[in-house]
C-alpha cells in the first residue's frame, strides 16, 4: 500500500495500540528544558520512579537564561533556582545537561540539530511546542505537556491519538527579498491559527527542496501556529550532509546502515492525505503581522484588512488592533519601530545572521530603536564571529548578546516595555510575549535589519 | 498526576467569549518560574485580570462577581499557542474543571485531559446558545455527564453530546493517568526499545 512519509515513520514507533484510544509512541529522544520539566521530577520522585533511558534525554538550559555576562550568577532568584533544579535532576538521574556556559549551550531547537542529536525517521518530543523545528530532518517531531515529559522520561512513551495528514505544496520560485519566515507566515495567514488543528503537516514542492536546512527548520518550526501538531520535509542529500559528521549521529558501518533507511523517508507517488493545500510561490512578498497573533499577516506593502474582511468574530478583531494601536486599513510601511529583536529558534540561526547583516552593511543603526541580536546557540556565535558578521554588525552600531530564548518569551531581563512596538523574528506575537503591554510585530531578518537601520517598517527590496 | 474521578459536573458559568485565547493569556510566561506545582490559579489570566500596579480590572469576567462556577465558556480555537501545561495547571487550580468552547488547540486539549480537566467541545450554535443563556441569566447551570457524554444547559433542557476517546474517559471516571497504564506495560516497552536503530 502506499504510504506517507508521516505514516512510515509514525508506524515504526507504535509499540501497541489501546482500543478506542491512542496509541502506544516510543520516542527516541528526550529534549528538556527548566521551565517544563522541574514538575515532571516532582512527579517521577514522588512515584518513586526512575528514568527509564537517561541517554536518550538531553537536559539544556535556556529559556530563562541572560543574554549577557552568562559568566555571573542569575540574578533572578526563581530563574536561577529553575536553572539549578534542571542541573540537579539531570545529574540525580544521569542525563546530560549543557547548562549555560556549556559550549553546546543555546536554544534547545537550535542545539539539537546542531549536534546530531534531531535524525531523520527519528521521534523527538520536548515540552516546548516549536519543537516542531526538528521535523525539517524528516522526524516526527512535535511539543508535549509536562504529564507527558513525566511519561517519556519513565517509560520513553507517550500515549497519542494519530494525528490526520495535511500536504503543503508550494512550487515556483520565491521573489527577491522573499525568505522561508516569509513562506511560514504566509502559509499561516491563508490557513488561520487553527487551520491545521489535528493535523500533521508534510511540507512539499521545489520551494522547500530549494531551501537550505536552516530554512526548512524556520518554515517546520512555525507548522504549531496554524494549530498542527508538527510538520516535517522528506530528507534529502541536503539532509544527510547537513548532519554527516556530528557529534551524534552514527558513524561508520551504523551510518552506512541508517542511510539505507533515510532512502526509504518520501512519500509515495500515490499516497494520499486527509487535506492538501497549493501554493505558488509568486504570491507571496515580504511579510509582517499586524495583529495579536500569528495568522495576522500581511505583504508588508498591504494595507491591515478591515474586520470583514478577516475569518473570526469582529469583537476579537477590534480587541486585536487596539491593543497594537493600529486602525483598519492603515498601511504598515512607515510605522514607527522602537525595538528590534533577531533571535529565537525560529530565527536565530547562522542564515538569519547573514541576512540581517546583508543589509545593515555600511549602514548605521537607526537611533530610535534598541536592538537585541541573540544567536540561537554557542555555535551560531561562533560561526557570527568566524565568517566576519560580527565587524559589519559592530561597524554599523550594534551589539551581539550570548545564546537563549531571550525575547522571544521574555523571561529573562530582555523585556519589551508596555505600549512599545517591537519588530520580532521569533514566533508569536501575542499579547504580552514580549513582556506585559508589549506590540510585536512578526517579520523575517531581512525586514527586521530594514527597521532596524530606518526606525520605521521599511521594505527590504528597497535595500537589496 | 492523578487526580480525583470524574463524575457528572453541575454547576454554573463563567463566560468567556473571545476568540483565539492563547495560552500566553491563560498563564504568562513570567509565572512559569516555579518548580512545584503550587499557586498557578492566583496568575489564571494575570494581564486580563489585574493592571500593572495589581489593582483588578473590574471589566474582567473573572472579576465580576456575578460570574462564577466550575466551567469555563471559552470561544472558539481556545488554548492555542505554547504547549505549556501550566495553563490547563492554573485552569484546575483556579477552580474550573471543564472548559467547553466550539474549538480547541491540540496540545492544551490533551493537557487538560491529563490533569483533570475536561474539555469539551461543543457545536458553534450550541456555544451561542451556552452564551446567550448565560447572559440572560448568569445563575444558569450546565450539566456535564462524562458517562454519557452530555452537555444540557438545565435551565432551557438543550443539550448536545460531545466526543471523546473511551480510554481518556475511563480514565478520567476512574482517575487513572497515562503513567499508570504506561507503568503496566513497561516489558512490552523495552523489548521495542531494542528493535530501534539509534
Ligand atoms: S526561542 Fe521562543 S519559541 Fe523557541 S524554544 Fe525558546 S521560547 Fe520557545
Amino acid at each position: 500500500m502506499s504510504t506517507t512519509l508521516f505514516d512510515k515513520v509514525w508506524d515504526s514507533h507504535v509499540v501497541r495500540k489501546v482500543k478506542d484510544g491512542p496509541d502506544v509512541f516510543f520516542i527516541d529522544r528526550h529534549l528538556i528544558h527548566e521551565v517544563t520539566s522541574p514538575v515532571a521530577f516532582v512527579g517521577l520522585k514522588s512515584r518513586g520512579l526512575s528514568v527509564l533511558y537517561p541517554e536518550k534525554t538531553f537536559a539544556v538550559a535556556d529559556h530563562n537564561t541572560p543574554t549577557i555576562n552568562q559568566h555571573l550568577p542569575v540574578k533572578d532568584p526563581l530563574s536561577a533556582n529553575q536553572l539549578k533544579t534542571l542541573e540537579d535532576n539531570a545529574s540525580e538521574f544521569g542525563i546530560s545537561h549543557w547548562g549555560l556556559g556549556h559550549q553546546n549551550n543555546g536554544i534547545v531547537h537550535v542545539v539539537g540539530p546542531e549536534n546530531g542529536i534531531t535524525l531523520p525517521g527519528a521521534t523527538i518530543v520536548c515540552g516546548d511546542s516549536h519543537t516542531s523545528t526538528h521535523g525539517a530532518f524528516g522526524a516526527i517531531a512535535f511539543g508535549i505537556g509536562t504529564s507527558e515529559v513525566e511519561m517519556v522520561l519513565t517509560t520513553q512513551c507517550i500515549m497519542q491519538q494519530k494525528p490526520k495528514k495535511m500536504r503543503i505544496n508550494i512550487n515556483g520560485n520565491l521573489l527577491k527579498g522573499v525568505t522561508p519566515k516569509d513562506v511560514g507566515l504566509y502559509i499561516i495567514s491563508q490557513l488561520t491559527t487553527s487551520g491545521a488543528t489535528g493535523y500533521f503537516v508534510e511540507y512539499a514542492g521545489n520551494v522547500f527542496e530549494n531551501m537550505t536546512m536552516e530554512g526548512r527548520m524556520t518554515v517546520c518550526n512555525l507548522s504549531i501556529e496554524m494549530g498542527a501538531r508538527g510538520g516535517m520535509i522528506a530528507p534529502d542529500n541536503k539532509t544527510f550532509e547537513y548532519i554527516e559528521g556530528l557529534a551524534m549521529t552514527p558513524k561508520g558501518a551504523d551510518w552506512d546502515k541508517a542511510m539505507k533507511y533515510w532512502e526509504t523517508l518520501k512519500t509515495d507517488a500515490d499516497a494520499t492525505f486527509d487535506k492538501e493545500f497549493n501554493f505558488n510561490a509568486v504570491d507571496i512578498e515580504p511579510m509582517i503581522t499586524y495583529g495579536t497573533n500569528p495568522g495576522m499577516g500581511i505583504g508588508i506593502s498591504q494595507n491591515i484588512p478591515t474586520a470583514d474582511a478577516v475569518e473570526g468574530g469582529k469583537a476579537t478583531y477590534e480587541k486585536s488592533l487596539s491593543y497594537m494601536g493600529y486602525e483598519e486599513n492603515e498601511p504598515m510601511l512607515g510605522k514607527k519601530i522602537d525595538y528590534v529583536f533577531v533571535g529565537s529558534c525560529t530565527n536565530g540561526r547562522i542564515e538569519d545572521f547573514r541576512d540581517f547583516a546583508s543589509i545593515i552593511k555600511g549602514k548605521q543603526k537607526a537611533k530610535n530603536v534598541t536592538v537585541w541580536l541573540v544567536p540561537g546557540s554557542h555555535v551560531v556565535e561562533s560561526k557570527i564571529k568566524e565568517e566576519g558578521i560580527i565587524d559589519i554588525l559592530n561597524d554599523a552600531g550594534f551589539i551581539l548578546r550570548q545564546p537563549g530564548c531571550s525575547a522571544c518569551l521574555a523571561m529573562n531581563d530582555d523585556k519589551v516595555p508596555a505600549g512599545k512596538y517591537a519588530i520580532s523574528t521569533s514566533n508569536r506575537n501575542f499579547e504580552g510575549r514580549q513582556g506585559p503591554g508589549s506590540r510585536t510585530l512578526l517579520a523575517s531578518p531581512l525586514v527586521a535589519a530594514a527597521a532596524a537601520i530606518s526606525g520605521v517598517v521599511t521594505d527590504p527590496r528597497t535595500l537589496i | 498526576m492523578a487526580y480525583d474521578k470524574y463524575t457528572t459536573l453541575t454547576s454554573t458559568a463563567v463566560p468567556l467569549p473571545i476568540e483565539n485565547v492563547d495560552t500566553d493569556q491563560i498563564i504568562p510566561a513570567r509565572f512559569l518560574k516555579a518548580t512545584k506545582r503550587v499557586g498557578f490559579g492566583d496568575n489564571l489570566f494575570r494581564d486580563w485580570r489585574y493592571n500593572a500596579d495589581d489593582s483588578l480590572k473590574e471589566k474582567f469576567v473573572l472579576n465580576n462577581p456575578i460570574y462564577s462556577g466550575k466551567i469555563l465558556v471559552g470561544g472558539k480555537n481556545f488554548g492555542s499557542g505554547s504547549s505549556r501545561e501550566h495553563a490547563a495547571w492554573s485552569v484546575y487550580d483556579y477552580g474550573f474543571r471543564c472548559v467547553v468552547s466550539s474549538f480547541f488547540a491540540d496540545i492544551f486539549k490533551n493537557n487538560c485531559l491529563n490533569v483533570g480537566v475536561l474539555p469539551v467541545q461543543v457545536s458553534p450554535g450550541f456555544a451561542e446558545q451556552i452564551f446567550t443563556a448565560i447572559y440572560d441569566d448568569a445563575t444558569i447551570k450546565l450539566e456535564i455527564n462524562l458517562e454519557k457524554q452530555t452537555i444540557t444547559i438545565l435551565s432551557t433542557g438543550a443539550q448536545e453530546s460531545f466526543d471523546i476517546n473511551g480510554y481518556k474517559k475511563e480514565n478520567m471516571l476512574n482517575g487513572f493517568d497515562d503513567i499508570d497504564y504506561l507503568q503496566n506495560i513497561k516489558d512490552d516497552i523495552e523489548t521495542f526499545a531494542t528493535t530501534r536503530p539509534f
